[in-house]
């Protein structure tokens, strides 16, 4: 069985779910000839010729909107922001109309579509090419916010997010699609959306996060294990709708938290998990909640990436912290 | 001098604002008289529906409401063209397209009234076509992406989309057009005109002289109608229709017509507009001079008027009472379909909100 990226772990659950089903189409800048400038839809206009594999005009709106229109005639379409820095055009049509299109209809109409994004910095990226901002969506009900943080979890939930017959919101890690290879058969078998996956058990800490920083944590808690700190992580993976129970049960056990992520911290998702720590959780808490983010400012040009960007070092200090509360 | 590419657009009027017959060769449709009295006795229902809505908003029946007095011509014109399996992607009047589409007064009521079941067309064709369309323009690139879904499917079906003066100033319109262009898509986008977007005026909105030739730098077909005028509205949507349907592309029709009445219930126009205006407006306004036409063909006169209105005043008093006697949804409503099944987290303040109920 080939080892495969997270990138090829994209394509390929594209090219199992197309095969499978004749309603899912691909749409969007660059993914037809030149198979996306990450070549996550490479081969795939081949496969499935230019019309579910579209080449659209360059104008993201245009994007949303038509998925918008595709998904209520039934089909099941799959569009691309080229980067996530880009997606703010679409976001009144995923606001406005995908995210609301049941509710406002009573279930007349529905929008099964699916707005993949390569999300994050870290990769030397040109200026609005390296921005975390899922916070933005995971406040718009009716959508689903996935970010897969593995080559395995990028093929599972990304079926699952096609499948699913609401819109979903999927965040791809650029700064992982090519970090590492794993088996990932193609199956076809979904992962479950909605649940967080515990990916380390522990007992002293419990590091919650998503997306590419996945790997920072399990970096921390290797650290950590080495100075007799067990570290839980969780990748929160579905963050709308939140998988809380998870979470509580891991804290409850734990008494300790950080919450790590690299979008901005102020109302970054990090805040509502903090939240819910604080609603629910307080009294089995023994420290104060960390959060280890981007700070509240635009992600620097890419010599300052790295400094912006939540380190290894920076996670084990928090978790150090909330242990030094006896 | 040579020339890269030379356009023009064609204007089209059958009837002018007296009910004269400017043309001599008529559309088939409009031979068909019979044919011509029922569009007619639509154009009067729809006057009708919509005066009793804004009197029932007038007395607090209904919240705010977007009249389409003026608009008859068009609407209907639109929605008469289309085949049922077609999908119409509206903004919030065209409900001269959508009666004859198969929405219920009522459920105009509704969604006005404040209850998302107003969105819940019951009747086909209606009950596959899109609900209004708040945000302005974003409606026209769902048209976009169902023409793409039925060329891909390889269906002979055409999405329609209207959007007003105001609207043709929006990216998604143009987005839409140049999709469809593109990809040589069976769209039809009706701009209706009607010179007013709230209380800005058409010659804010464009500097170009037409409305419809927005169209050619998408590259399709383009024609301004007198949107007043049924004949030339339905003459230019059948022919974009077949365009579209038979694989030649899309198109833009700027219905030029005029809003006669306020933007909604909320605005007051007599802050903005001269009463003069109006008034040179309503003299041209569509159901006088088809009623003139249809007289003169000698198949309509004041009794049948008389018959039809009273016919007219009795179904809108049965659907406001069957609006009026509608209970409100339950609270659980708001949460039961935010998604295909209620997600476990919404589910606790599904639970919260339902316990306050019983209190």
């Amino acid at each position: 069985m080939a080892q495969i990226t997270l990138i090829e772990a994209v394509t390929q659950a594209l090219a199992y779910e197309m095969a499978h089903d004749d309603s899912v189409v691909v749409l969007g800048e660059d993914v037809g000839v030149n198979g996306g400038v990450f070549r996550a839809t490479v081969g795939l206009q081949e496969k499935f010729g230019p019309l579910r594999v579209l080449d659209t005009p360059l104008d993201e709106t245009t994007i949303a909107g038509v998925t918008v229109g595709l998904a209520t005639q039934g089909m099941k379409p799959v569009a691309e922001a080229q980067f996530e820095g880009f997606i703010y055009p679409m976001m009144e049509q995923i606001a406005c109309h995908a995210a609301r299109m049941r509710t406002r209809t009573r279930g007349r109409l529905t929008v099964p579509a699916v707005f993949r994004a390569p999300w994050g910095g870290g990769i030397r990226a040109p200026e609005h090419h390296s921005e975390a901002n899922e916070h933005l969506f995971t406040n718009i009900p009716g959508l689903r916010v996935v970010l897969p943080s593995s080559p395995a979890r990028a093929y599972g939930l990304l079926l699952a997010a096609i499948r699913d017959p609401d819109p979903v919101v999927f965040f791809e890690p650029k700064r992982i699609y090519r970090q590492y290879k794993e088996e990932v058969p193609d199956d076809g078998e979904a992962l479950p959306l909605d649940v967080c996956f515990v990916l380390r058990d522990g007992t002293d800490v419990t590091l919650v996060t998503w997306g590419a920083q996945v790997k920072e944590c399990l970096e921390a808690a290797d650290a950590l294990a080495e100075e007799g700190i067990s570290a839980e992580v969780i990748d929160v993976a579905t963050l709308t709708p939140l998988d809380f129970d998870t979470i509580a049960e891991s804290v409850t056990k734990t008494g300790r938290c950080v919450i790590v992520h690299e979008a901005p911290k102020t109302a970054g998702f990090g805040a509502e998990i903090a939240a819910r720590l604080a609603e629910e959780c307080l009294y089995e808490l023994l420290a104060p909640v960390e959060r280890v983010t981007g700070y509240d400012v635009h992600i620097p040009l890419f010599r300052l990436e790295m400094k912006y960007l939540p380190s290894v070092q920076r996670v084990v200090d928090a978790a150090k912290r909330t242990l030094a509360v006896s | 001098m040579s020339i890269a590419a030379k356009f023009e657009i064609e204007y089209l009027q059958y009837l002018d604002a007296e009910g004269q017959q400017v043309r001599d060769a008529l559309p088939e449709f409009a031979k068909n008289l019979e044919h011509m009295v029922e569009l007619y006795k639509l154009m009067i229902s729809t006057r009708v529906f919509d005066a009793k809505s804004v009197a029932m908003q007038r007395t607090g029946k209904l919240g705010t409401y977007a009249s389409c007095l003026g608009h008859e011509a068009a609407h209907v014109g639109i929605g008469s063209a289309m085949k049922p399996e077609d999908v119409l992607a509206l903004s919030y009047r065209e409900y001269g397209a959508q009666l004859y589409r198969g929405v219920q007064p009522r459920e105009v009521y509704m969604y006005w009234g404040g209850d998302e079941r107003g969105n819940d067309y019951q009747n086909e064709p209606a009950r596959h076509d899109f609900a209004w369309s708040v945000p302005i323009g974003t409606q026209c690139l769902h048209a976009a992406g169902s023409a793409l879904a039925f060329k891909i499917r390889n269906e002979p079906r055409v999405a329609v989309c209207c959007i007003g003066d105001g609207g043709s100033s929006k990216g998604d319109f143009y987005g839409a057009i140049n999709i469809a262009g593109a990809q040589n898509l069976p769209l039809v986008a009706v701009i209706v005109n009607n010179q007013w977007a709230i209380s800005v005026p058409r010659k804010i909105q464009s500097g170009a002289p037409t409305l419809a030739q927005k169209g050619l730098a998408a590259g399709l077909y383009c024609i301004q109608v007198d949107g007043n005028d049924i004949i030339a509205v339905r003459k230019a949507m059948e022919d974009a229709l077949e365009r579209a349907r038979s694989g030649q592309g899309g198109s833009v029709i700027e219905a030029v017509t005029y809003r006669l009445s306020d933007h909604t219930t909320a605005d007051d126009a007599r802050r903005y507009r001269d009463e003069a205006e109006v008034k040179e407006a309503w003299a041209k306004e569509p159901v006088k001079r088809l009623r003139a036409w249809l007289v003169a063909k000698g198949v309509w006169d004041d009794a049948r008027e008389e018959a039809w209105k009273a016919e007219c005043d009795e179904w809108m008093d049965n659907e406001v009472n069957a609006y009026l006697q509608t209970r409100s949804q339950p609270v659980t409503a708001m949460f039961d379909y935010t998604y295909a099944e209620v997600p476990a987290d919404l589910a606790k303040q599904r639970d919260y909100a339902l316990s306050l109920e019983s209190k």
